[in-house]
């Protein structure tokens, strides 16, 4: 397969493919609810109805509420073009690190609380300090997750980190282990799930994300819940990639690629549906409990990178 | 030409600069207007003469030396600007050059109030002394400098008299300052003892002669010295209240650059002068860089005074700078000169990230709080439909100071991460310090974010929540000019990261500890790679990628929506009438984080209930809550300020007005010297 195919199949599969992850999901989770469940493309149908509506937007809002989804989006895209997704041959030198990937995803995260404060409603102010407060205390989890698959692997190029994750000796289990629970907790922060926040409430009491957009409408919305379906595959390719990394095309071959695509569809399916299991098995926690959770998934992170020899 | 530039001649050229604009305002001073242009267009020319200056001596590869004769034993004017001196001159005066541009805008609204003559005086006295701080290299001549920069800042904290706290914090910084004096001069006294000069150069030469203990002691006495005018934790106690004190754009120079003559001379200490580097001062230098920035931006998200919330910022990024020292400490005590080089160049990149960025943004927060006249950012709001530019340029500062790319923040603290990480390669016991500073410099990163969308949505965004706000114009041409160049500044230097570190490395490889060290990996414009490939970032790259993605989106949007159209209406009030009250605050913002950490920061909290009926408590008239998170190091200089308040007392009882007894005293003094002669 020609080298610039596989860049536009690596750039295009995560905008494409995220509402239907975000579909899957809320299927499983209506199957474990004795619901019959929307289709798993529903999410798509959603998104072409928004970017055909008119807009309402407050009068209080400044340029920021209408800049930010276009940032808070095109952060995921570029995000998405940057990780380990079917091929090791991707690896570019220009930004596939993993410092870059985290520190963007708090440039989306800035934007979003930003865009929340804007309109002066109670409930963007709320979702915004919530969000920042969960996005700051993940921070460390979620880098010291990562770092120990990079000392591992010695690079910090997340495909680099993919493509040597499969031929680690066995004694690094228990680091790899530990590092992979860490990297769920701080998944689950950072794509707004279970335990830390609900996707499908508008109950102003325990929203987070959906509180910072509840201004929006048209477009605008669309751009937003697109960009956090975008995150919510990117954080579970990243999990599978990273964790589970057998399978991923090593070479340009079409039919390679085409494995390696299926694989992923696989990875990622299960994936989602154990967090839709998850989701339905747990009850949401109390937000001063979250930095509970993410504060041990720092700890994990230390004790797995402590136990690398 | 270069040669006249770098001579004497150019040095003493643009010092006389902010002489002229020193007294020139001091003459003027009768006429408000004119003392303003005659001071700060003078010390924007010296700046700009130095910023020449340094960044000629940088990059020409030559180290202008010149030495006047004083009449005084071992204190001669020793002017010699190496590439770190001329790093630092240059950093300084170019934060200095569009601080000075500022104030020509920003001054006028002291006039009538306080006397403009004497603030262009501190400020040119104040900016040629920082000068030669960084270019000194005796060091009785640096301490005079160190002293006049130390003076000129304390009178410029106090410039705004009539508010009494602010004397108060110009005590404060007063004695905290002098306190680190003494420990500055101890220092050299210790070098002076070990190598009988006070010269830079022969101390160098003869390092051989101080033994490890000595470099030990003068290292720990310098690091207190300097410590306390860098603002480390927990020395900062001054700067909190001395920042905010000062005018906008002092604040600015202050806070960007000032702090940073600690760092200078810490490096100069530290790999340049003292031999037998330790272990441990690594150690100790990496664990006061993670508490101050841990501790620097959690009482910065406690705090909602804008410039005693950016002045906490200061020790956030002073505790990164540290990070970097500290781990190129330990790299140079286990011998890898490499290793330590990449450490220092993040060091030094920060330095220089930290002052763009922090100057920005005190300058646009000046600007604000020129307009508004309260630094109490809960009666803001809505403040970016006045005040677009303003906005625009703090909303950038905002986003580099947080480590967000493409912004020049976010490679300093790259490069601060990777010299960390080499470190976590290391053995156990050593590798779990440098991970929890890894974990320390995450976290910082995260609370900083919160921090800044805190200020900035509750400065700049929703509805004004003070009649103030409303009354608010934007910033005059000067001012708004200085805060456009130093936001693209942020952009330009992020954009150019690679060609910086280079010259950065150009600037560290003159140091004794690290001559003949080459960066580890290749640093080019276009990619940065540290240790044969094991990080690689190009800054443009991810630049063009962000650009890429927003022209992708906007062209998509644009032809799927071709359409539709975008009406306004009013925020959704769940149908009450909705008023400013119903925002968000800072402190409400801030609230769930301290509430999270509250058994390290005990925040306190009076609630106060007023009653229509007092005797019956039926009917509330108000509620009043007030939170507050004091500084928790302050209990530290407690028992230190009330041991002196007693030995005060103490010993005042000596001085019992009896000339008879002060007689005695002398004898007394007399005999004891006499025995000590003769023993």
């Amino acid at each position: 397969m020609h080298i610039t195919l596989l860049w536009i199949l690596q750039i295009v599969f995560i905008p494409a493919l995220s509402p239907f992850a975000i579909g899957l999901t809320r299927l499983i989770k209506a199957k474990f609810q004795n619901r019959k469940g929307a289709s798993p493309l529903q999410p798509y149908r959603d998104l072409w109805k928004l970017f055909h509506k008119d807009e309402v937007v407050s009068e209080d809002a400044s340029w920021i509420f209408a800049f930010a989804p276009y940032v808070v989006f095109g952060v995921t895209l570029a995000i998405g073009a940057m990780i380990p997704l079917v091929s090791t041959v991707l690896v570019t030198g220009l930004a596939g690190d993993f410092l870059v990937i985290v520190y963007l995803v708090a440039l989306g995260t800035f934007w979003l609380a930003l865009a929340g404060m804007d309109t002066g409603s109670a409930f963007g102010g709320f979702g915004s300090s919530r969000e920042m407060m969960v996005a700051a205390f993940t921070e460390g989890g979620l880098v010291l997750s990562l770092l120990t698959l990079v000392l591992l692997a010695g690079t910090t190029n997340l495909t680099g980190v993919a493509a040597a994750v499969a031929g680690l000796p066995f004694a690094d289990v228990a680091s790899v282990t530990l590092a992979g629970v860490a990297f769920v907790i701080a998944m689950l922060a950072e794509t707004s799930r279970y335990p830390f926040d609900n996707p499908a409430t508008h109950l102003e009491l325990t929203m987070i994300h959906e509180a910072m957009i509840l201004e929006y409408s048209g477009k605008r919305l669309a751009l937003m819940e697109w960009a956090a379906a975008n995150k919510y595959l990117i954080f579970i390719s990243l999990g599978t990639t990273l964790f589970f990394p057998w399978g991923m095309a090593h070479t340009l071959g079409t039919g390679a690629i085409a494995l390696s695509v299926a694989i992923l569809l696989l990875k990622d399916a299960l994936l989602c549906a154990a967090i839709a299991t998850l989701e339905s098995s747990i009850a949401k926690l109390r937000i001063f409990r979250l930095p509970d959770l993410l504060f041990t998934a720092c700890i994990l992170g230390l004790i797995a990178i402590g136990l690398i020899a | 030409m270069i040669t006249l530039l770098l001579s004497s001649t150019g040095f003493f050229g643009f010092l006389s600069l902010f002489l002229v604009g020193a007294l020139g305002s001091l003459l003027c001073m009768r006429r408000d207007a004119l003392a303003n242009y005659v001071g700060n267009s003078f010390a924007a020319l010296g700046s700009l003469g130095a910023l020449v200056f340094s960044f000629v001596a940088l990059t020409s590869g030559r180290a202008p030396t010149f030495t006047l004769p004083a009449a005084l034993p071992w204190l001669n004017f020793s002017i010699h600007i190496d590439p770190l001196s001329a790093f630092f001159m240059m950093v300084i005066s170019l934060i200095s050059v569009f601080c000075s541009i500022y104030a020509l805008g920003y001054v006028r609204h002291f006039y009538g109030t306080y006397n403009i003559g004497s603030l262009g005086f501190f400020f040119n006295v104040f900016i040629a002394s920082t000068l030669l701080v960084a270019s000194a290299h005796n060091a009785l001549l640096f301490l005079i400098v160190w002293e006049l920069m130390a003076l000129s800042s304390f009178f410029l904290v106090i410039y705004e008299h009539k508010q009494k706290e602010n004397v108060e914090a110009g005590y404060l910084y007063f004695i905290m300052t002098h306190t680190g004096t003494a420990f500055i001069l101890m220092s050299f006294l210790l070098l002076f003892r070990a190598t009988g000069s006070f010269d830079f150069d022969t101390i160098r030469a003869s390092g051989a002669m101080i033994s490890p203990l000595m470099a030990s002691l003068i290292f720990v006495s310098a690091l207190i010295g300097f410590g306390i005018k860098t603002g480390i934790i927990p020395l900062h106690i001054w700067l909190p209240s001395a920042h905010p004190a000062a005018p906008s754009h002092v604040s600015a120079v202050m806070s960007g650059v000032m702090i940073k003559t600690g760092i200078y001379m810490l490096v100069r200490i530290g790999f340049d002068l003292l031999p037998h580097t330790q272990l441990w001062w690594g150690f100790l230098v990496i664990t006061l860089g993670a508490v101050s920035s841990i501790f620097g931006v959690l009482y910065a998200l406690a705090e909602h005074d804008i410039k005693r919330l950016l002045a906490y910022h200061s020790i956030e990024n002073i505790g990164i700078i540290f990070l970097g020292l500290g781990s190129a400490l330990v790299f140079a005590a286990l011998n890898q000169p490499t290793l330590a080089l990449l450490g220092l160049v993040a060091a030094l990149f920060h330095t220089l990230n930290h002052a763009i960025f922090k100057a920005l943004l005190f300058l646009a927060g000046g600007a604000a709080v020129g307009q508004v006249h309260t630094r109490n950012i809960e009666r803001y709001g809505g403040l970016i439909r006045f005040m677009p530019v303003t906005a625009l340029c703090f909303l950038i500062g905002a986003m580099a100071i947080s480590g967000l790319p493409p912004f020049n923040g976010f490679f300093s603290e790259w490069l601060t991460f990777q010299a960390l990480f080499v470190g976590a390669a290391l053995s156990l016991p050593t590798k779990m310090l440098f991970v929890v500073a890894i974990a320390a410099l995450a976290y910082t990163g995260g609370l900083a974010a919160a921090c800044f969308v805190k200020a900035f949505g509750a400065i700049f965004l929703a509805r004004p929540r003070s009649e103030a706000v409303s009354h608010a114009v934007e910033a005059t041409f000067p001012m708004q000019f200085a805060m456009a160049m130093l936001a693209s500044l942020t952009v330009i230097v992020g954009f150019c990261a690679g060609k910086i570190s280079l010259m950065l490395a150009g600037v560290a490889t003159s140091m004794q500890a690290l001559s003949g060290a080459a960066l580890p990996g290749h640093f080019i414009l276009a990619e940065v790679s540290v240790r044969e490939g094991f990080a690689t970032l190009s800054m443009p790259a991810v630049l063009a990628v962000l650009l890429m993605a927003l022209g992708a989106i906007g062209l998509l949007t644009a032809i799927l929506s071709r359409k539709q159209c975008v009406t306004t209406g009013p925020t959704w009030d769940c149908g009450t009438a909705l008023t400013p009250r119903m925002e968000i605050t800072a402190t409400g913002f801030s609230h769930s984080i301290i509430v999270v950490l509250r058994s390290v920061l005990r925040p306190t909290r009076q609630s106060a209930v007023e009653y229509h009926d007092a005797a019956l408590r039926y009917f509330p008239k108000s509620r009043s809550v007030h939170f507050a998170t004091p500084d928790v190091f302050l209990a530290l200089y407690r028992p230190i300020s009330r041991g002196m308040t007693r030995l005060s007392a103490d010993v005042r009882r000596i001085q019992n007005g009896n000339v008879n007894a002060y007689i005695l005293y002398i004898a007394l003094t007399l005999l004891i010297l006499l025995f000590i002669l003769a023993w």
